[in-house]
């Protein structure tokens, strides 16, 4: 039985964080993920810790086998942005970033929806503090949008929560399915946080408006947590087949066109996800385990890009493409590391991603997908061409800027290698992996046909890079903003929002108008009578008064009589 | 400020090194189409059974992709200041 849960050690840092200062914090914050990931060596799948709480039975701790290898890369991940961001000074950031990597741990060893959904929670609203903590305009109001988002998913997920609870009595997270009113509004909890076409903004948006450091954390752990909960729930859902698919390949366009390097990444981490989408929706063993183990693979190389970005950046204070360029004379290691990345993401034999996305694509081909078989090559292409070579292309080659650089610091130099190294590592012992994955699918990636297509594929794409440039069809990086679905209600909505209010403001004239007319007709007509000069108003001798009553009596004597 | 070391050329921006570099992907795509026709890998689908249907899929892919994304970005593409010029006007209306 473990001692206590693997987000106490977090919770703990991030306290201690608070009131710490310099090397001390550094060491807490370093150990926190060490002594989680030597506890969590010893913990055994099965592990079930229960609590009764009124009527109902709350697992705030689960161990199995797919939870145990997210829970392992959430570990990693944590020491590496740590040790990334440990030359800051910045409390707030080290605080949201500990808490931040400690919810994505609880999420995923919640055996109910209820601690999900505290987990979720805490994941969504210190992940927002990461993106304000670039503490700009931009910032600011790119994290209210970002946290608009996350608090919509949890808002689904508590009432789809609810309705399960409300349904069945259990709040057991299992495999939900999509079934139901209460199933499709947890399935669209996860989408959101998966990137779901068109509720993927927050990622393209919120990612890039935070610090060099902060970024990395985010990259890392909230769309893994989906992805994670989405296996659990809806595993072998065929419609995530289709969305993973569309996922995977609408956002090359608008990498090919972005000129923001890490918007740029934040859209390959869209593609990405759409690879880990399609193999949670095909639900097979060998899919499931590809899904996971891609999951695993992209924290390291999608956290290696963006960290080689985050350097360029902190080092440079710039992201556009437009602007960079050169840098390789005078941050080698940055580009080296930074390269090394860019071949993982790219899936080339020996490295990561190799391992993981053609267990996916096998998956597509075995289950007869042909047609999202080919749409999942065209963006695997694609993906060579944004992320391959693209991003370190422009940062760190392309046109000398003459920009003033120097090497990036150690602790930035210490976690990107170790990204690299596992990268390169995983690619070359795939067993590494493979041994942690949840099902059993013995799957092996380094067979001939594998690796030759895989070579034609990358080497010809590359080939096509080449042509495009000679031929001088390559499109140049401007400095710009792509449109992309945000629109709707960065512009559109409150484009709609002001038409209403005008045209309300123009009818409301109209009736204002109207009534002041009528209005003044009436108080007019009141003045005539009651006014200064009106009938009534006039002041009247006290002896007509006496008269009038005079002849009242008179009347009323009259009457009587009669 | 820019010294002078920083202007001198890196052996990335040598013209006969970025020769080089496209010469041994020439060679690497030659090789991998003879090896393509050498040896006898297995296919799931028809498409596969062409020769050297992936180096044709992925140079068409990627030529493909940067052509749409051109198109796109005449669609979606606008000044860097788009948002900010709108939340001024949106902050003045206000």
């Amino acid at each position: 039985m473990p001692e206590y849960h693997p987000f106490l050690p977090f919770l703990v840092a991030a306290l201690l964080a608070a009131v710490t200062r310099g090397t001390l914090r550094s060491i807490i914050m370093l150990l926190a993920p060490v002594v989680g990931g030597l506890m969590l060596l010893g913990v055994e799948t099965g592990t079930l810790v229960q609590y009764q709480l009124m009527e109902l039975t709350l697992s705030p701790y689960r161990v199995d086998a797919l939870s145990l290898p997210f829970a392992y890369i959430f570990h990693i991940g944590a020491f590496i942005c740590v040790l990334y961001s440990l030359h800051l000074k910045d409390t707030l950031q080290h605080v949201a970033g500990m808490l931040y990597a400690g919810s994505a741990i609880g999420a995923v060893f919640a055996g109910d929806l209820f601690t999900l959904f505290i987990f979720w929670e805490i994941l969504g609203l210190s992940s927002a503090f990461l993106v304000w903590s670039s503490r700009d305009d931009q910032s600011v109001s790119a994290g209210v949008r970002y946290l608009i988002f996350q608090v919509l998913s949890g808002v689904l997920l508590m009432a789809g929560a609810l309705w399960i609870w409300v349904d069945t009595g259990s709040l057991a997270f299992d495999v939900i399915g999509l079934e139901g009113g209460a199933a499709w509004l947890i399935f669209f909890a996860f989408g959101i946080k998966c990137g779901f076409p068109f509720l993927h903004n927050w990622i393209t948006d919120g990612y890039p408006a935070s610090t060099p450091t902060g970024t990395v954390f985010l990259c890392c752990f909230t769309t893994k947590v989906a992805i994670y909960a989405m296996a659990r729930g809806f595993p072998g859902t065929e419609l995530l087949v289709y969305i993973g698919a569309f996922m995977a390949c609408y956002p090359i366009f608008f990498a090919v066109i972005e000129n923001d390097l890490r918007r740029v990444l934040a859209y390959s981490m869209i593609n990405q996800l759409g690879f880990m989408v399609v193999g949670v929706g095909l639900g097979t063993a060998l899919a499931l385990n590809g899904a996971v183990a891609h999951a695993f693979n992209d924290v390291l190389f999608k956290g290696l890009l963006f960290m080689s970005m985050g350097a360029v950046m902190y080092v440079t204070g710039r992201t556009k493409a437009s602007d960079l360029g050169g840098l390789y004379k005078k941050m080698p290691i940055t580009t080296a590391l930074c390269i090394v990345g860019a071949v993982t993401i790219s899936a080339f034999p020996l490295v990561s991603a190799f391992i993981s996305k053609s267990m996916i694509m096998s998956a597509l081909i075995e289950e007869g997908h042909g047609i999202i078989w080919m749409f999942m090559l065209f963006a695997s292409a694609g993906v060579l061409e944004h992320a391959g070579i693209k991003i370190p292309y422009f940062a760190f080659f392309a046109h000398d800027q003459g920009i003033e650089a120097q090497e990036a610091p150690r602790n930035m130099l210490g976690a990107m290698s170790i990204a690299a190294v596992l990268c390169v590592a995983i690619g070359v012992f795939p067993a590494m992996l493979y041994n942690i994955l949840p099902y059993d699918a013995p799957y092996s990636p380094y067979d001939m046909t594998h690796v030759l297509t895989q070579m034609q594929l990358l080497a010809f794409a590359t080939l096509g890079v080449v042509f495009l440039h000679r031929s001088g069809r390559y499109p140049a990086e401007v400095p710009s903003v792509n449109l992309d679905f945000e629109w709707v209600y960065r512009r559109l909505l409150p484009g709609i929002y002001r038409i209403v209010v005008r045209t309300l403001q123009i009818i409301g004239d109209f009736i204002g108008s109207y009534l002041q007319s009528w209005s003044g007709n009436l108080m007019a007509a009141l003045n005539r009578t009651h006014g200064p000069q009106g009938t009534l108003a006039r002041t009247w001798p006290t002896g007509s008064m006496v008269l009038w009553v005079a002849v009242l009596l008179a009347v009323f004597l009259v009457l009587d009589f009669l | 400020m820019q010294t002078q070391n920083n202007n001198k050329a890196g052996w990335a921006d040598r013209p006969e090194i970025q020769q080089r570099i496209r010469y041994v992907l020439y060679i690497i795509c030659g090789l991998l189409v003879i090896a393509d026709l050498l040896v006898s890998r297995y296919t799931y689908l028809p498409v596969e059974d062409i020769p050297a249907f992936y180096a044709f899929y992925g140079f068409a892919a990627l030529v493909g992709v940067v052509m749409l994304a051109k198109i796109l970005r005449q669609l979606v593409g606008r000044g860097e200041d788009y948002y900010r010029k709108n939340k001024k006007e949106s902050d003045g209306n206000a």
